[in-house]
């Protein structure tokens, strides 16, 4: 099915309007249980094993709250530089869909649990744009329909329906910025770079597991364009479904050139939800609504309100780790990095697994090298990211330590690096395997280095009388006779010891 | 013998079943036999159960026989209302919606009584969803007052009150958002007791109005009440509006009073609650109440609360509003009745034709009433002016308290009318709940005390004693006092 949508060419988009974001970042919270009873927060498993009267909103069940979930919402507001609600309640949102088992979510309206914040987003060429945050709230998540029969999965033309509630009631965490405009031609960079800075920023507070691809962070995107001539804000849609990084920038970059060309033809842009699909990159119009949907909102009568103590608020502070942003500027002045190659660093996705290779007991240089040359090559040559090679921080470690004992030479390495690469094992495994091992007998090597002296008696006497660059020679000889298998630098320290 | 038992308080069946006078299965089966000899006038239950009532009862007299401690009401029977989840035993609200749903759980008042040995003889009729003064609002037909079987037995637990005056239990459960303990307990001669808001979990309870519903305690005499008062009652981490404080000494409080001294207790008499659409009858038998409680000792004076006379108006604001949520789940998805689902209909369609059969007329009538409180546009002038109808009421009943230990009013501005006679006429209705609501909207405990008959009716009146939150025990204290004071009343016959 291809739908014939206008769309105007983006320089021309840029020329006319200046578009204005606003991203709505949903997450799954990876507490032991879910937002308002005991069950397992559990991704997947049988469905309708993690539920209870609670999770299902049998008659007479009611919520009580997960304190964790509570901390982790003030973790996060206090890592967006949030202010923390010094008294916040919970609300119910109503309205009917048969994945929702109380037909209402539990979650917050008018007072969320931290407001008014920041995060400092870095771009690809190493611009800071700072993006305000408007809110960040808690909330419950609903179940999951499955719709059989049918084309297309979705409910409209299905024969039946299937509901699994293990995911009702798993908190959820929904982050708000405020609008974001002045992003003109990059307005697609920086939504990509905000959903990645926030990404890693809840990863590194160890709050939520950040897989995209399993739903555990959502991003729905909102777009309007405001025309150069009058500078009045346009109509925004809402795009949902999009499950990564990359869809987040083709969203926004989509929904630019379309709405672009709905006003150019004199059109209006409708306010509605959007639908991304992954395969054509483009926005759909998600189902119409016949009438405006009114959540009829009111404070949840079975919770009782939170006021989190400022006392509490400061041991939360005091709890947050090193932030990426932090941990960055850290290393850069530890490493002594200059801007453009953390930039790169970390443009690479690289940072973190050189960070992780250091803390296995490899040096910063070391553990950079094979990263940005040999491991990166390698993952390129695949085309997937560093960190998705088969390889630990920790398996490159023990490689640059066996290096750096001697054991193995770069060569080797390498040819070790290989075989992890290529499922074989630990790097342990792949030597033993591949029989890799340096020759670092002594004896060995110098009985070698005597047959080699012997077979170029010539260089032999040049070396014995001073010159000692002629040691080269031997050393090739030997390193040909073992295969490689040699320690080069300890074959010429046995060669200058035979000579002198 | 039977007679006996039949007669017979909570207090004394649970001493002679403790002793080794009587079994409970002896209890427990006279009170089996008097359901089915009278119940088929009253309609007081909904479904009994005969066998796990019966099991229960066994297991008590074992324990009774090896010797065991045992609880104070181990193995007197007792009435539930519908409203409470059992796990195994239907739960249908006195709603058509809920036919059929076996529910998987115990709600925390159920596992309270289990575990104290209490035995459960089945499930009491109601209006559905709480919804009603005369459980004439049943999905199953109305209750009939023991009293007269042509009148209403209150409601919206009238179930539970009739069976205590039919004498098919000596105990019973209720429940209590706007005056359904109290007002049930006026118009058949029992006692009812609403405790303080989150004094009783509310787990398991299936919610009408999540911010006023309290479950409590019903019988025939206070003591009573108040030996299953401390049964139920106390915190529970299931429920976040649970009260984390010691429950309230009643039984004490209950004892002390019965040696009939008030001396010194200051006792207000709410005078928005007198005039006009108040009975004769009731209006004399509350004056002779109130000079009952004077010869007691205590002092009694007149108290103003004037925004009480606007609980009414904000109770059918609030209560509708939390109705149309808390109902929502009622979608045939999960449970309970399905209508409609041939394979030609979508969900939306299935959900709407189920709602549409499942919920009687009073109940729509509440959805769409806090639906349309609670739109975008109306949230303000609706609920949110009703909640601050609330705070003034708290703050009247706070001011009050400052001079008053507790406060009296009638419990209901009239007997009980007769069935039929309201139906048409929801406003009349509400009114049976005039006295009643400011309590719950305040969230304090309050009470009924039968206060004898009604000189021109010969029909039971009600006396209501309220007081501060967590202050329970007051008002038993005064309600034991003035029951021995007043003396016996007399009896249905059935």
């Amino acid at each position: 099915m291809t739908s014939l949508v206008e769309l105007m060419d983006y320089d021309e988009v840029i020329e006319k309007y200046d578009p204005v974001l606003g991203l709505e970042v949903h997450v799954e919270l990876h507490t032991n249980t879910k937002m308002f009873c005991g069950c397992a927060n559990a991704f997947g498993g049988e469905p309708n094993t993690n539920t209870c009267p609670t999770c299902l909103g049998l008659p007479g069940s009611l919520p009580v709250v997960n304190g964790k979930a509570v901390e982790s919402a003030m973790r996060i507001g206090l890592a967006l530089n949030c202010e923390i609600a010094e008294w916040c309640r919970f609300a119910r949102k109503n309205y009917f869909y048969p994945d929702m088992p109380k037909n209402f979510q539990t979650s917050q309206y008018d007072e969320p649990i931290a407001f008014n914040g920041w995060l400092d987003v870095t771009l690809d060429d190493g611009e800071v744009i700072r993006v305000e945050i408007e809110r960040a709230h808690m909330e419950e998540d609903t179940g999951k329909s499955l719709h059989v029969g049918g084309a297309t999965g979705r409910i409209h033309g299905a024969e039946h329906s299937l509901l699994d509630y293990n995911r009702a009631g798993v908190p959820l965490i929904e982050i708000v910025t405020k609008m974001i405009p002045g992003t003109r031609e990059r307005a697609p960079e920086v939504a990509r770079a905000y959903v990645t800075a926030l990404r890693d920023l809840l990863k590194a507070l160890d709050v939520s597991d950040v897989r995209m691809d399993q739903g555990s962070l959502r991003c729905d995107a909102n777009v309007s364009l405001s025309p150069k001539t009058t500078g009045a804000l346009g109509t925004r849609t809402e795009t949902k479904n999009v499950n990564s990084l990359r869809s987040v920038e083709r969203a926004v970059r989509f929904e630019m050139t379309r709405q672009a060309a709905v006003l150019e033809s004199g059109g209006e842009v409708t306010q509605e939800t959007r639908h991304f699909d992954e395969s054509s990159g483009s926005t759909s119009p998600g189902r119409k609504k016949e009438t405006a949907e009114d959540y009829r909102y009111f404070p949840e009568p079975d919770l009782v309100p939170i006021a989190p103590s400022r006392e509490w608020v400061e041991e939360l502070r005091l709890t947050l780790p090193e932030l990426p942003w932090e941990r960055r500027a850290r290393i850069q002045k530890d490493w002594n990095l200059t801007d453009e190659v953390l930039r790169d660093l970390v443009n690479a996705n690289a940072l973190d697994v050189i960070i992780a290779t250091v803390e296995a007991g490899a040096k910063p240089d070391e553990a950079r090298s094979w990263w940005v040359s040999y491991l990166a090559q390698q993952a390129n040559s695949k085309g997937i990211e560093v960190t998705d090679l088969a390889i630990t921080p920790a398996q490159v470690a023990k490689v640059i330590e066996l290096v750096n004992a001697g054991t193995l030479t770069n060569k080797l390495a390498r040819e070790v690096v290989n075989g992890v690469l290529e499922g074989e094992g630990s790097p342990e495994d792949v030597i033993e395997k591949r029989g890799l091992k340096v020759v670092s007998d002594d004896s060995a090597l110098e009985k070698a280095v005597d047959e080699a002296l012997a077979a170029q008696p010539d260089v032999a006497q040049k070396i014995r009388d001073g010159k000692v660059q002629a040691a080269g020679a031997i050393v090739g000889a030997v390193m040909k006779a073992t295969k490689g298998q040699a320690d080069a630098a300890r074959v010429r320290e046995i060669v200058l010891a035979r000579c002198s | 013998m039977t007679n006996d038992l039949i007669h017979a308080t909570a207090a004394e069946l649970a001493a002679k079943i403790h002793s080794g006078e009587v079994s409970s299965v002896e209890v427990t089966q006279a009170h089996l036999d008097r359901i089915t000899e009278t119940d088929g006038k009253v309609h007081a239950f909904l479904h009994v159960d005969t066998e796990g009532a019966l099991a229960q009862a066994r297991r008590v007299d074992e324990a009774v026989k090896a010797g065991e401690q045992v609880s104070p009401l181990a193995g007197v029977p007792l009435a539930l209302k519908d409203v409470m989840a059992t796990e195994c035993v239907p739960t249908t609200v006195g709603s058509k919606i809920l036919e059929g749903w076996i529910p998987p759980y115990d709600a925390t008042v159920t596992r309270k009584l289990k575990e104290a040995g209490v035995v459960i003889l089945g499930k009491t009729n109601m209006d559905e969803f709480a919804m009603g003064s005369s459980t004439e609002n049943s999905a199953y037909g109305p209750t009939h007052n023991p009293w007269d079987l042509d009148r209403i037995p209150g409601g919206s637990g009238g179930g539970s009150s009739a069976a205590l005056a039919a004498l098919q239990a000596p105990l019973a459960i209720g429940t209590d958002t706007g005056g359904s303990i109290r007002q049930p307990g006026a118009v058949t001669g029992t006692v009812g007791v609403k405790p303080t808001y989150g004094g009783v979990s509310r787990y398991g309870l299936v919610a009408f109005s999540s911010s006023l519903d309290q479950a409590g305690p019903c019988a025939r005499t206070v003591l009573d009440a108040a030996l299953l008062h401390e049964v139920i009652a106390g915190y529970d981490h299931m429920d976040s509006t649970s009260i984390n404080a010691p429950v309230p000494p009643v039984v004490a409080a209950a004892r002390e009073g019965l040696n009939g001294d008030l001396s010194g207790l200051r006792i207000g008499v709410v005078t928005q609650f007198s005039g006009e659409g108040y009975q004769q009858g009731v209006a004399r038998s509350f004056e002779a109440a109130v000079s009952q409680l004077k010869e007691l000792g205590a002092e009694i004076a007149d108290v103003s609360c004037p925004s009480f006379d606007y609980a009414l108006p904000a109770y059918y604001l609030i209560a509708p509003s939390e109705c149309s949520s808390n109902l929502a789940r009622f979608d045939a998805m999960r449970y309970g009745l399905r209508v409609g689902d041939d394979g030609t209909r979508s969900t939306e369609e299935v959900m709407s034709l189920t709602r549409e059969a499942g919920f009687g007329p009073e109940v729509k009538r509440r959805i769409m009433i806090g639906t349309y409180a609670l739109s975008s546009g109306y949230y303000d002038a609706y609920y949110g002016s009703a909640q601050k109808v609330r705070t003034l009421i708290t703050q009247d009943f706070a001011k009050a308290f400052e001079n008053f230990d507790v406060l009296i009013s009638p419990t209901t501005p009239t007997t009980a009318f007769k069935i039929g006679e309201r139906a048409n006429d929801p406003m009349a209705m509400y009114k049976a709940d005039l006295c009643t609501i400011p309590a719950n909207l305040a969230g304090t405990p309050a009470m009924s005390v039968p206060s004898g008959l009604s000189d021109e009716d010969g029909m039971p009146v009600g006396l209501q004693i309220m007081a501060p939150a967590l202050q329970d025990h007051r008002m038993y204290r005064v309600a034991a006092a003035y029951e021995a004071a007043r003396g016996a009343f007399g009896g249905p016959s059935l």
